[in-house]
């Protein structure tokens, strides 16, 4: 099937070059990162989680959202998603391998990265993500590869496959738990001391990742002749809607503790984050776009005209993945280190290279994304879907 | 077979791409080079284990010092002479052999190794 | 650490003898004042070290000694940038290190007092819980250890860390060997010949001095405050009823940074 990867048209070539392009330069402004060491990026002694973290974080979110598609397929039978349950698998992949890369970019030590394997500690959570995830990223890979295959061959998968997938639903809920985890059991960050973190990250995946996928699916409708259907994106924005209407009652929940409890440490970060305190936030602006981007989401979405016409549920779509990314790409982890131990605030911003080095991580992705998805399209117009 | 002119023809070329650096270094290889020692490492005359294993596998003894040393605390070495060593790349092996240049750099670029204790252990300084 | 105190009397005295690198373990044979309060417990054989600051005995002078001393004995460089600071211990105010406890009609000698922060050795480490490597644990004898030689750089545990006790290399520590400027505030970097510096990439923070207790003498802050006034910082084992540290415990009332978050930190402040 590879080798339909490798015959496209003009646009599809010209994507790829952009993408490489784009991952040269991200790969040369890390071999700076590399020899000068993690101070070209904006992380500082009080914030030493940034960027990086965070879009690991969002991408492990999209990662499991794929699961969206699988779930209500296999365990609902719902047959109609079947015809777009690879789209899911293939951008959990994609996701996957997007995660991995910003973890890596983030070592201060990459040789030694073995070093996880080679002294394991069971009581890491990190530990626990890198098993969740790389086993996430494979189960996707050959559970695609072999469905997608026996399509083109006309026959059903084999039994087996069908067992990887039951396990992979489950499965995709762990990687999200498991990076919950990272934070949520940490004493003394307040922010990220919450026991609905992994239900958070949870209903936020499940709102971002079909959200990504509903346009992605209007990108290959318009540009090949496969078309991933009205109805499994009418369904699509349903779950989205749901998804992010649970997301945003739980950030309430979160405010609501916080603010009546009135305990200081539950209110500093958000505090800070949305600017409250005085002092200003270099976020807060982008915390409130957030919010805005979830009230543009929420009426969009929860409106039966706007949620059933496919245009506007696309501007809904990208207005859940605006807002999701901000809050959990950018002002989770942030939040969570200011302010500091000792009650300080001392900010933090990405630099540039720390920024160009995302852009390469993001076109890798993406160009894994655009070559799967180029051999998905190939297959369903060649057997006629 | 298709095309086999062409599979061939583009084996041929890249396996002679990779043998290119053996026929071009071809007999020129340069003379191992002898670790010096210094009059204190002379007069010492037995190191810590014998040259032999000194020689072969200093690494693996200075990988276990620096285990046992941070992780387990166990901060003295006894040789089989029954003397006692105090475990360290700093203050023991280079208090006799404080000619870093000739007695690890030399061989270390001959064979085409880095390792990475200089990073952070401080060389001793050298009369030149 | 597997040898008893003759065991390590005998090593160390040999060691002297032959010259062999155990410079300070002279040191236990002529013991001073100080040496002589821990007479009872060696150095060697802790079970659970914690370390006393009397905050009423501490000034800016001997704060300052002791960051002096730890600093220059470590090879822990002042990279003039808070973005980049590395620090084993230091001065904070009572506000900052005890933000809990801080209210506006706080006495004027505790509000404008200072304290010395350093890392709690919590019985109970986060750090040590979160470390994917194990390059961050705890000893027998309670010290949290860092294996700089295993770090991947991860920085996990300064996540965890509700002490804000640990730094992490951002770039190569001995940039300060080129950098004019940072020259000039480093005189004679690496100060300590014995004592290696760290590589970029990787987390370091106060080690209770494993390295000196192993020889027989007292972490270099405890030594540099006491030069100045006796007792100032008290170091001993709270394993052992009859030690220094549980003599002042019993009788002063102390407090721990963020008890409530169970750690159960091994540094007391007399307040």
């Amino acid at each position: 099937m590879l080798e339909t990867a490798l015959k496209g048209r003009q646009g599809y070539w010209g994507l790829l070059i952009f993408l490489l392009a784009l991952m040269g330069v991200g790969f040369v402004s890390y071999l700076y990162q590399f020899s000068e060491g993690l101070r070209i990026t904006g992380m500082s002694r009080d914030v030493s989680w940034g960027f990086y973290i965070g879009q690991l974080t969002y991408f492990v979110g999209i990662a499991a959202g794929g699961v969206m598609v699988v779930l209500p397929c296999y365990l609902h039978d719902y047959k109609a998603f079947g015809r777009i349950t690879i789209l899911g698998e293939f951008l959990a992949v994609a996701s996957v391998v997007m995660c991995g890369l910003f973890v890596i970019v983030d070592l201060g030590n990459l040789p030694r990265m073995l070093n996880i394997m080679i002294y394991p500690n069971p009581t890491s959570i990190l530990f626990w993500d890198m098993i969740v995830l790389n086993v996430y990223m494979l189960l996707n890979i050959i559970i695609g590869w072999n469905v997608l295959s026996a399509e083109r061959k006309g026959v059903h998968y084999q039994k087996w496959v069908k067992v990887l997938i039951y396990i992979s639903i489950p499965w995709a809920f762990s990687i999200h738990t498991v990076t919950a985890f990272l934070y949520a059991g940490i004493p003394g960050r307040h922010y990220w001391l919450t026991a609905i973190m992994a239900a958070r990250f949870l209903s936020s995946a499940f709102a971002s990742g079909p959200a990504l996928l509903i346009l992605l699916c209007l990108i290959v409708r318009k540009v090949s002749n496969f078309d991933p259907g009205k109805e499994q994106i009418r369904t699509l924005g349903g779950i989205v809607a749901y998804a992010f209407i649970l997301n945003m009652f739980f950030l309430l929940l979160e405010l609501f503790t916080a603010f009546y409890s009135q305990i200081p440490g539950h209110m500093h970060s958000f505090d800070y984050l949305f600017g409250l305190e005085g002092h200003g936030s270099v976020l807060a602006p982008w915390m409130w776009a957030s919010i805005g981007f979830a009230v543009v989401a929420l009426v969009l979405l929860i409106v039966p005209a706007t949620r059933r016409r496919e245009d506007t549920l696309a501007v809904g779509c990208a207005a859940v993945i605006a807002s999701t990314w901000i809050d959990k790409g950018f002002g989770l982890v942030i939040g969570g280190f200011i302010p500091n131990p000792f009650g300080r605030v001392f900010e933090y911003w990405p630099t540039t290279p720390e920024v160009l080095i995302s852009v390469g991580v993001w076109a890798t992705g993406f160009f894994i994304l655009t070559v799967l998805y180029k051999i998905v399209i190939s297959v369903k117009e060649e057997v006629g879907a | 077979m298709y095309d086999g002119g062409k599979i061939i023809t583009g084996l041929i070329i890249g396996i002679g791409l990779l043998m290119a650096p053996f026929f071009y270094n071809a007999g020129k290889a340069a003379k191992a080079p002898e670790p010096e020692l210094t009059a204190k490492a002379k007069e010492a005359k037995q190191c810590v284990m014998e040259k032999a294993y000194m020689t072969s596998s200093h690494f693996s003894l200075l990988d276990d010092w620096r285990n046992t040393v941070v992780r387990d605390g166990e901060r003295y070495y006894t040789a089989k002479s029954g003397k006692v060593f105090y475990k360290s790349l700093q203050m023991t092996c280079l208090d006799c052999h404080s000619n870093k240049s000739k007695f690890c750099d030399q061989c270390h670029d001959y064979v085409g190794v880095d390792p990475y204790c200089w990073d952070c252990h401080i060389e001793p300084k050298e009369k030149k | 650490m597997g040898l008893d105190r003759r065991e390590f009397l005998k090593v160390a005295g040999l060691a002297g003898l032959l010259g062999l690198g155990g410079k300070a373990a002279i040191d236990m044979f002529a013991p001073g004042e100080l040496e002589a309060s821990m007479e009872t417990i060696p150095l060697t054989e802790g079970k659970r070290w914690a370390m006393v600051i009397d905050v009423h005995k501490i000034d800016e002078t001997i704060i300052k000694k002791c960051v002096e001393a730890c600093h220059r004995e470590h090879n822990v460089p002042d990279l003039a940038s808070k973005k980049e600071e590395i620090k084993w211990i230091w001065k904070e105010d009572y506000e900052h290190s005890f933000p809990e406890r801080h209210h506006e009609y706080v006495g004027e000698d505790v509000e404008h007092g200072s304290f010395l922060l350093l890392c709690n050795h919590c019985s109970n480490p986060p750090c040590c819980r979160v470390c994917p490597t194990k390059a961050t644990w705890q000893r027998e004898d309670g010290i949290v250890m860092m294996d700089q030689h295993r770090c991947i750089g991860c920085r996990f545990c300064m996540a965890a860390c509700p002490f804000g006790a640990r730094s992490f290399n951002w770039g190569d520590p001995r940039r300060v060997l080129e950098d004019e400027k940072l020259k000039e505030l480093n005189p004679g970097y690496p100060t300590n010949q014995d004592y290696p510096t760290r590589s970029k990439g990787v987390v370091e923070k106060c080690t209770f001095c494993a390295e000196r207790l192993a020889k027989g003498q007292l972490p270099a802050c405890v030594e540099a405050a006491n030069t100045v006034k006796k007792d100032a910082l008290v170091f001993g084992d709270l394993d052992e009823p009859d030690s220094n540290v549980r003599a002042v415990l019993r009788n002063h009332y102390t407090i721990r940074r963020k008890p409530e978050l169970g750690t159960n930190p091994n540094v007391f402040y007399i307040v």
